[in-house]
């Protein structure tokens, strides 16, 4: 195509959108809608996501170890469970690691074990991860029958609940997503169908004096693709906006919170570009439907 | 130029428009296309450009093989033949020279080619003093000259006319019968469906009647032969 005629599609566009300026005011809200949600949706569903992943990395078994075995007995035991398939590691942790570490994680409350370093209560243990969170419960079954196991423990029930939780949110989220595109679809295509309506004459005579196809079709593409784009605009400006907020406010006032939310950048960069390019997607789409069904070039 | 060979069209709603039509017209040839209202004379000449593809037979323009030609490759087919209507269709925000450049725009012609081709095409329909009017601005005949020029300023080797009088009182008709008959006789072949009994009987040309979609007679120098 002439740079030239690019230009002039161009311009055909932005004049049917202004023509019918009502119907493509309600189609960019309708996009604005959309996106929005959708880009609140996947905000949600990403961190929800890398918390998963997080959690599911943090699944263990903690074999805790007989305290009448020696230091050969431990070896063979070790040596036994490297010996399942599944068995990614096996680390050593000893009762005094174990306590520090509890006192680590419980911070300035873990003070009031410092007492307990003569007495230590916990035993030596194992921490035995699998190459596949899914085959925990097995592998726990067989170390569980092993000579000089004393317990193990994991938490699977949790990780289990949550996964459910997550999938279930992750599918009415998309089941809605899913209404609101076609509605913004609908929305689009509409807008697009009234264009060609108001420019029947002049489509007629495109085709009676030979324009291409392509020559009559691209102002109504260009026309969907900028009702997307203009869509997009609010919705990334809020999401941009409200996730720096978001950050901001939980690493200042509650530092502790128990999700590390994903960084700013380049999250937002990358949910900007999606949204965008969803909008023109939805755009494209539109204005195929009212070209197919109006524009039978 | 035009050739028709056992050419059928019924339509998806069962109406049968052509029965079986066989024609050939010469390049350079004026043609009226006469007979009753329905009797198949627009489907007729809509074939010719593609709007309509026939059900069977073989319709050549230029050679080529319409009928059987690639939806890519009609455009480039009605770049040959120029269409004008008895609503004119001209569009109302645009003056009279950007509705006749218009149809230069859209195919992409050069701005300077454009210019210099609608004064000539505006010089031969005697619209130049108009050139910046809009449709509203002119009388019924005028638009008509606009709605022709628009239809030859791409130079086309056929120009098909529906009805062109068919709203313009005698004296206008008459003026834009002598406007086609310029444009015959620099070798355009010219076909005119057409209702208008006075015009077909004082300008003398090959008069094709069509009844019930076939040919029901086709004499070189005809009448109009109906009395309505």
């Amino acid at each position: 195509m002439k740079i030239k005629t690019f230009g002039r599609h161009n311009k055909e566009a932005f004049k049917n959108i202004g023509r019918n300026g009502w119907m493509s005011f309600a189609s960019i809200s309708a996009v604005t809608v959309t996106l929005l949600l959708v880009g609140v949706f996947l905000t949600l569903v990403l961190n929800l996501n890398a918390f998963g992943d997080q959690l599911e990395e943090d699944v263990e078994i903690r074999t805790f170890i007989d305290l009448t075995a020696e230091k050969a007995q431990q070896d063979e035991l070790k040596a036994k469970i490297e010996n399942i398939s599944e068995v990614k590691s096996v680390t050593y942790q000893s009762k005094e690691e174990g306590l520090d570490k509890l006192i680590d994680n419980l911070g300035d409350q873990g003070e009031v074990f410092e007492s307990l370093k003569d007495e230590n209560p916990l035993s030596d243990e194992f921490v035995v991860k699998t190459t596949d969170p899914q085959d925990i419960n097995d592998v726990a079954d067989q170390i569980k029958k092993f000579e000089y196991v004393e317990n193990v423990e994991f938490g699977k029930d949790t990780v289990n609940r949550l996964f459910k939780v997550l999938e279930i949110s992750r599918n009415v989220g998309l089941g809605l997503v899913i209404g609101l595109l076609f509605t913004a679809m609908f929305l689009i295509s509409n807008t697009i169908k009234l264009t060609i309506v108001a420019r029947r004459t002049e489509i007629e005579i495109m085709k009676l004096v030979g324009a291409t196809n392509w020559f009559i079709r691209w102002p109504f593409l260009i026309e969907g693709v900028l009702i997307g784009i203009f869509g997009a605009l609010i919705p990334i400006g809020v999401l941009i906006y409200g996730y720096y907020f978001l950050t901001d406010l939980i690493s200042t006032r509650y530092p502790t919170f128990f999700i590390d939310l994903l960084p700013v950048t380049p999250f937002v960069y990358q949910l900007s570009a999606l949204l965008v390019v969803l909008g023109m997607i939805i755009g494209v789409w539109g204005s195929l439907t009212s070209m197919r069904k109006f524009l039978k070039v | 130029m035009i050739e028709m060979n056992d050419v059928w069209k019924t339509y998806k709603n069962g109406i049968k428009a052509i029965n079986g039509i066989d024609i050939k017209i010469n390049k350079g040839e004026f043609v009226y296309i006469v007979g009753p209202s329905g009797a198949g004379k627009s489907t007729f000449m809509r074939m010719m450009y593609r709007e309509e593809k026939p059900t069977s037979g073989k319709i050549i323009i230029n050679g080529k093989d319409v009928g059987k030609m690639k939806s890519k490759n009609v455009p480039r087919l009605r770049r040959d033949i120029g269409v004008v209507f008895q609503d004119f269709k001209l569009l109302p925000k645009l003056t009279v020279y950007e509705n006749v450049a218009f149809a230069l725009e859209v195919i992409e012609e050069n701005k300077a080619v454009i210019r210099k081709r609608v004064m000539d095409v505006l010089g031969l329909v005697n619209l130049k003093n108009k050139a910046r009017f809009l449709p509203d601005e002119l009388s019924g005949g005028e638009q008509q000259r606009v709605s022709i020029a628009r239809a030859i300023v791409n130079n086309p080797v056929i120009l098909l006319t529906d009805e062109p009088t068919g709203n313009l009182d005698p004296e206008t008709a008459y003026g834009i019968m002598d406007l086609l008959d310029e444009i015959n006789n620099r070798g355009t072949t010219v076909l005119m469906a057409t209702h208008n009994k006075d015009i077909v009987n004082s300008f003398r040309k090959r008069v094709i009647a069509i009844e019930d979609g076939l040919i029901s007679r086709d004499e070189a120098r005809g009448e109009y032969g109906y009395e309505d």
